[in-house]
């Protein structure tokens, strides 16, 4: 199947202030998000996720690249038309309530009378925001404006779903609720391009991800190549044992009051601790297998760059 | 030309939802009002100079709001980053400008008619009749309006508002005394300079072809091709500007 947006070296500098000596932020950014899969653009602040989303949607025009949406050139209309964009710390209106935000959204898109009032009370609701229609935006909170940027990135129904930082502003419940609805959109065979740099509830749902790490894609991948199953190490939490009795066993990450945090590499050497801290007549509080992380993945390739 | 309209529609809904713009019919309101007190003041025809100063009032705060609600209504959207929600839709850039300067515009046309309307019934108040005139003068006041909204549009599309404003209202100044020049060509002898001079009134903006004031309160004839040229001049200039802005808002980044 052709991929729904495609990136093809991309470059986007920037001339701050008067001097006309140009910045690079983007170095040659290339990616394919296929139809249908969750994609998550991930880096650190300043890395230029913002930036090569603002030159997919005709913000900015970029130095040199090849940008598409739905197999079109990134800025036909007829590829807005499927598209929904929820830009980073959005901010809207102050004029307008958020039904009539909503509405004059889903006008831009051409929708009839009966249609647009029948998906905006839906969208309200599924935002959580089905009591604060007839509200003017101006008295919304940021996490009350980031699911009215939600509604109206999601107003026309469409196959491709841009987010930028969409936890931003978000309380915990905010979060989950956000994590069904990008599900959700994966369920109906729907496509979503999110950008963030926290990695924190977001990893979990991305089938793949590319690390963009100051201008540069890092490392690109499915989350399961990326990130491997296997278990690097252990720690365990025993008590009553010797620091020097579990010498050539793990190394011994810190203690408090009795209690030693060992870490051990290799599933004998847990059984041999555990062992160990049975004969002594010790205790286990706590023990816990560690895998590598997207978030130590992350570091990693932030710190080599 | 259905999206041109949907921001025009929100324009226009923010514009009127502004105070400001409520501020300013106040005080032309009052202005109006005041004329009947400068009129007691002064010896001659009271109604004309009711006429006169209620007149230039229209003039001046029409020009006033074009230029207020012109450089904050599309300053704001860049400022405030709504644009990028806007046209991250299917929207072109061309229809965003043009759909901001048709709502300004028409709210412009219901502010004007509005204060237009309440000096007619001032002056019928006080034992004039209704008068035509009055209304010519308001419409060509419009044309005014429309093309220093278009000024602002553009000053906006590429500076702060405070800059735009400023250009705006330069804009407005030279436009109403540049024709001082003509005056000045005719009398210094033909030449280097003369030519200059010459070129430069054509470039400057003239603004003076708008004002119907002495015609309409001193009742002088009012050739209708004068006034067709005049109709022309502003279109002609007001689309000029608009091509201006178009072209510089095309390839601007927003970042
Ligand atoms: N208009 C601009 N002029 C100069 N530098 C800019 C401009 N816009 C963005 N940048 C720079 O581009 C870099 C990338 O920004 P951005 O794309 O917003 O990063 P991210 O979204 O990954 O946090 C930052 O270092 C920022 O300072
Ligand atoms: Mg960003």
């Amino acid at each position: 199947m052709a991929a729904v947006l495609t990136v093809k070296n991309l470059r986007k500098s920037f001339a701050p202030g008067f001097i006309p000596r140009r910045k690079e932020i983007l170095k040659g950014v290339s990616l394919e998000v296929e139809p249908g899969e969750i994609f998550g653009y991930l880096g650190p602040n300043g890395a230029g996720k913002t930036t090569t989303l603002k030159c997919l949607l005709g913000l900015v025009f970029p130095d040199s690249g090849i940008l598409t949406l739905f197999g079109r050139p990134h800025l036909s209309l007829s590829a807005r038309q499927r598209l929904g964009y929820l830009p980073e710390s959005p901010y809207f209106y102050d004029h307008l309530t958020a039904f009539e935000f909503l509405d004059f959204t889903a006008r831009l898109f051409g929708l009839k009378k009966e249609e647009r009032r029948k998906r905006i009370s839906a969208l309200l609701e599924r935002v959580g925001l089905a009591d604060a229609g007839r509200t003017p935006l101006r008295k919304f909170s940021r996490g009350m404006l980031q699911r009215a940027g939600l509604a109206q990135a999601l107003v026309n129904d469409p196959d491709l779903l841009i987010l930028d930082e969409p936890l931003g502003g978000l309380d915990p419940i905010g979060r989950k609720e956000l994590r069904d609805i990008i599900l959700e959109q994966k369920r109906q065979g729907k496509t979503v391009f999110l950008c963030s740099h926290i990695l924190q509830d977001i990893e979990m749902i991305c089938d793949r991800v590319a690390i963009l790490v100051a201008g540069r894609i890092m490392s690109s991948g499915r989350l399961r190549d990326l990130v491997s199953e296997k278990i690097e190490f252990t720690e365990i939490e025993i008590s009553g044992l010797k620091q020097e009795e579990l010498a050539g066993l793990g190394e011994s990450l810190a203690g408090q009051e009795g209690r030693i945090l060992l870490k051990v590499v290799g599933e004998d050497k847990v059984d041999d601790v555990l062992s160990l801290v049975l004969s002594r007549k010790g205790r286990v509080h706590s023990l816990l297998p560690r895998s590598l992380t997207l978030e130590d993945l992350f570091l990693d390739t932030v710190k080599s760059s | 030309m259905r999206r041109i309209g949907v921001i025009a529609l929100n324009t226009f809904r923010e514009a009127v939802r502004d105070r400001i713009l409520y501020l300013l019919l106040f005080f032309a309101g009052a202005t109006i009002l005041l004329s009947r007190l400068l009129s007691l003041l002064t010896v001659g025809d009271r109604l004309k100079v009711i006429m006169d100063v209620g007149l230039a009032a229209l003039s001046f705060f029409g020009a006033l709001m074009a230029i207020l609600i012109g450089t904050s209504l599309v300053h704001k959207e860049i400022d405030k980053k709504t644009i990028y929600t806007l046209l991250s839709k299917p929207l072109r850039r061309i229809e965003f400008l043009l759909g901001k300067f048709l709502g300004l515009a028409v709210t412009l046309l219901v502010l004007l008619s509005l204060m237009t309307v309440f000096f007619q019934a001032y002056v019928l108040l006080l034992g004039g009749g209704m008068n035509g005139r009055i209304f010519l003068a308001a419409l060509y006041i419009f044309l005014e309006m429309v093309l220093l909204t278009a000024v602002a549009v553009l000053f906006s599309t590429f500076s702060t508002p405070i800059l735009a404003s400023l250009f705006s209202l330069s804009f407005f100044l030279i436009g109403h005394f540049s024709r001082g020049l003509l005056t000045l060509i005719r009398k210094i002898p033909a030449g280097f300079s003369r030519t200059g001079l010459r070129i430069l009134y054509l470039i400057l903006p003239d603004l003076e072809n708008f004002n119907l004031k002495t015609e309409a309160v001193h009742g002088l004839p009012l050739p209708a091709a004068w006034l067709l040229t005049s109709a022309a001049y502003g279109l002609f200039y007001t689309l000029f500007i608009l091509t201006l802005a178009v072209i510089i808002f095309r390839r601007r980044d927003f970042t």
